[in-house]
């Protein structure tokens, strides 16, 4: 619905194109039941980070933090990619694998010992 | 109690007297006490008299002066030259 | 023969419809032309009835005489070293939310309420305008001017104007006034005269100012005081302007609902920051979120609105979501504030066995169960000298603009996301209320100035933290981080041992 605005046709700057942010993309990334990170993580990210960099290093360098990321195995987490869930393959960027601008990433890592 | 209207008055000289009058002039209305302040709740309509606060402090006091007072209140407010009135239509 | 005196109806009769006039030369639309484009629609101005029958002889008097109570308690306060009097340190944290947060609102609002004053098409809400837009000119100096003192020995408060522009928190109550200010007159006495100054408004006094009282903060309970006789009036005029709106046309009735549910979430989001203040900023403690929410929102709102039901009106939409979290937001929000505390100019801690069995106590079916192992967990990793800052900027609403930190419903594990697609881009919002919001206006909101993208677009100083945090004019060490091991934290143990004697005063 429109806003109510003074003359018709009102719109103003959309600030957060993708284009401002100097050749990347806003990712979202979100560690399941681990609320000690109180929300999901904003990441600028180039379509082509390979899923091997988000995985192997980006992501241990905001989670680490957590004394459970030392039992991490991402490759047996479950991911979930804008709503669907996700099979992210490590050769791939991110871009070519759906991962798009302002995409939100949440996975799940089983507890230490289970599946 | 049909709907209460309210004021919650500063523990002031002023506030005091204002609350004891309110006490005086409205029979239903009960009063609760807080840190520095008191609320007062009455069914349906509230009447602050200048005369009968002017009388407790021993100056004249308009009802005006309220707002030197008033903390809170919750109602329709009415003003005029005597008396300070809060009320639901 | 004696003068006759005008009643004090007669004399403001006079000054208010007696100094209005019908235009002859210009259309009315012209004069007022911000009138009618939120389709309002008011037959006759007339019927506006002025609660209060203040003239502007009595309005500077009774001003006056408030400023000259104000400022003998603010230099009494100066002289005597009223800081000494305070429960402790961490309770500044408090003020400091003000200052920041609350203090550049009351700016907007005097800005704002001068554009009624001249834009309204009724003398009467004019007049109402006018002395408001003066009292909240009031409220903000008379704020700087009490928190004036601390900024001597305290940090955080230095340049909050400078802050309250920049800060990923303090965007927060920025954005919530910028969507009102740039709505129009009748959406803004809607947003900010009824739903934040009557409904919600004991939400934010009450913590604020019974805080103060229970902190010992002279000051700030008096300038509480003094607003809040200000007060009475600014929520009088938004009760009978909402009214007044309903009973001029059956067809404000919608726009009105709308603009009730909009602002109803928006300030009650607005107000989980003062949840956070009050569950754990304060040392000696009011009342919690919970209880407030209970006795300020339901039990005291409810009664409203089953008033307005005679025109159509109901509860605002999400009230039941309100309900059901009132035993959560509070503490997602000390988490972001823990989270973040590298990057506040506001200072969080861990939390002592004493204040964990008073939140148990006050959250009995959420706090022990969810909240209370993080805190244990944070406070052994604070204790091994690896206290956890994250790493990471946060996921903000579009709307709200808090950190996502909110959960779903009855799934205190799992944060509720939800996301809307405008011309070819996503947005996230934290809820179904604010993704309502967006979705009835996207072209406001997709303007939105959000403090992590616009770090990672560049905008805010620098690449690095130390550079943002400089753009942000935070002194890096002192006005950030844990209360523990602060330059305040240091200096207030040092007055505290300095009151108390050397000597033994009396026989043992």
């Amino acid at each position: 619905m429109a806003v109510a605005s003074l003359k018709p046709g009102y719109a103003g700057p959309t600030r957060d194109r993708v284009d401002n942010f100097h050749g990347a993309q806003l990712v979202y990334v979100h560690w399941e039941e681990h609320l000690n990170f109180c929300a999901a993580i904003t990441l600028p990210l180039p379509a082509d980070t390979p899923f091997d960099a988000l995985a192997g290093e980006i992501l241990p360098s905001l989670y680490a933090a957590d004394p459970d990321w030392a039992d991490v195995d991402l490759g047996a987490a479950r991911w979930m990619l804008d709503g669907r869930d996700w099979s992210p393959e490590p050769g791939r960027s991110i871009g070519e694998q759906g991962v798009g601008h302002k995409s939100l990433i949440r996975f799940w890592t089983a507890p230490a010992g289970n599946a | 109690m049909s709907r209460p209207v309210s004021i919650t008055l500063q523990n002031s000289q002023d506030g005091i007297a204002i609350a004891d009058a309110i006490m005086a002039d409205n029979p239903e209305a009960e009063r609760k006490p807080f840190p520095a302040m008191t609320k007062i709740d009455c069914p349906g309509r509230l009447v602050i008299r200048g005369e009968s606060v002017s009388d407790l402090l021993g100056r004249e006091w308009d009802p005006q002066e309220i707002h030197m007072s008033v903390i809170s209140l919750s109602g329709s407010v009415d003003e005029d030259d005597g008396s300070f009135t809060l009320f639901w239509r | 023969m004696a003068a006759r005196k005008l009643s004090l109806k007669q004399k403001y009769g006079h000054f208010t419809r007696g100094l209005d006039w019908e235009p002859s030369y210009q259309k009315k639309e012209d004069i007022f032309p911000f009138a009618s484009y939120e389709g309002i629609k008011v037959h006759d101005w007339d019927a506006w009835e002025d609660p209060f029958k203040l003239t502007m002889d009595a309005y500077w008097k009774f001003q006056a005489e408030k400023e000259r109570k104000l400022y003998a308690v603010i230099d009494s306060m100066a002289q005597n070293n009223g800081q000494l009097g305070i429960t402790d340190a961490r309770y500044l944290n408090a003020v400091k939310i003000f200052i920041q947060g609350v203090t550049p609102l009351e700016y907007q609002a005097h800005r704002h309420f001068a554009h009624l004053a001249r834009h309204l098409p009724g003398a009467g809400l004019r007049v109402a305008a006018q002395m408001q837009s003066i009292d909240e000119l009031r409220h903000c100096q008379t704020q700087i001017h009490t928190i004036s003192h601390y900024n001597k020995y305290f940090d955080g408060i230095h340049d909050f104007t400078h802050m309250h522009d920049r800060l990923w928190y303090l965007s927060v109550p920025k954005s919530f006034f910028d969507d009102a200010t740039s709505a129009g007159p009748f959406e803004f006495l809607t947003a900010i005269s009824f739903a934040f100054e009557y409904v919600l408004t004991n939400l934010l006094f009450v913590p604020f100012m019974s805080g103060a009282a229970y902190n010992g903060d002279m000051a700030t309970v008096t300038f509480g005081f003094s607003a809040q006789s200000d007060e009475s009036r600014h929520m009088t005029l938004g009760l009978e302007a909402v009214r007044f709106l309903l009973e001029q046309d059956e067809a404000n009735v919608p726009i009105v609902q709308g603009w009730i549910d909009k602002w109803f979430w928006r300030g009650y989001r607005l107000l989980s920051l003062v949840g956070m203040m009050m569950d754990y900023m304060l040392p000696k403690k009011v009342m919690s979120w919970s209880e407030a929410w209970e006795s300020y929102y339901e039990e005291a709102g409810g009664a409203l609105f089953a008033d307005l039901a005679r025109y159509g009106i109901r509860e605002p939409k999400y009230a039941e979501v309100a309900k059901a979290e009132k035993g959560h937001v509070s503490h997602q929000v000390w988490s972001i504030f823990y989270n973040y505390a590298q990057a506040a100019a506001v200072h969080t801690w861990d939390v002592d066995d004493q204040h964990l069995a008073w939140l148990r106590e006050k959250y009995p079916d959420t706090f022990e169960q969810t909240y209370q192992p993080r805190y244990l967990a944070w406070r052994k990793q604070a204790e091994e000298g690896q206290r956890f800052y994250n790493n990471g900027l946060p996921m903000l609403c579009q709307v709200c603009q808090i950190p996502m930190a909110f959960t779903e419903v009855g799934d205190p594990g799992t944060i509720s996301f939800r996301v809307s697609e405008h011309a070819g881009d996503k947005y996230h919002t934290c809820s179904d209320g604010c993704k309502d919001i967006f979705d009835h206006e996207p072209e406001k909101y997709v303007q939105a100035w959000l403090p992590v993208h616009q770090i990672f677009q560049g905008n805010c100083g620098g690449a690095t933290l130390p550079e943002v945090l400089d753009w942000y004019h935070i002194n890096q060490g002192a006005d950030n981080l844990d209360y523990v091991g602060s330059p305040e934290e240091a200096q207030w143990n040092k007055w505290m041992e300095g009151r108390r004697p050397a000597m033994p005063i009396a026989a043992e």
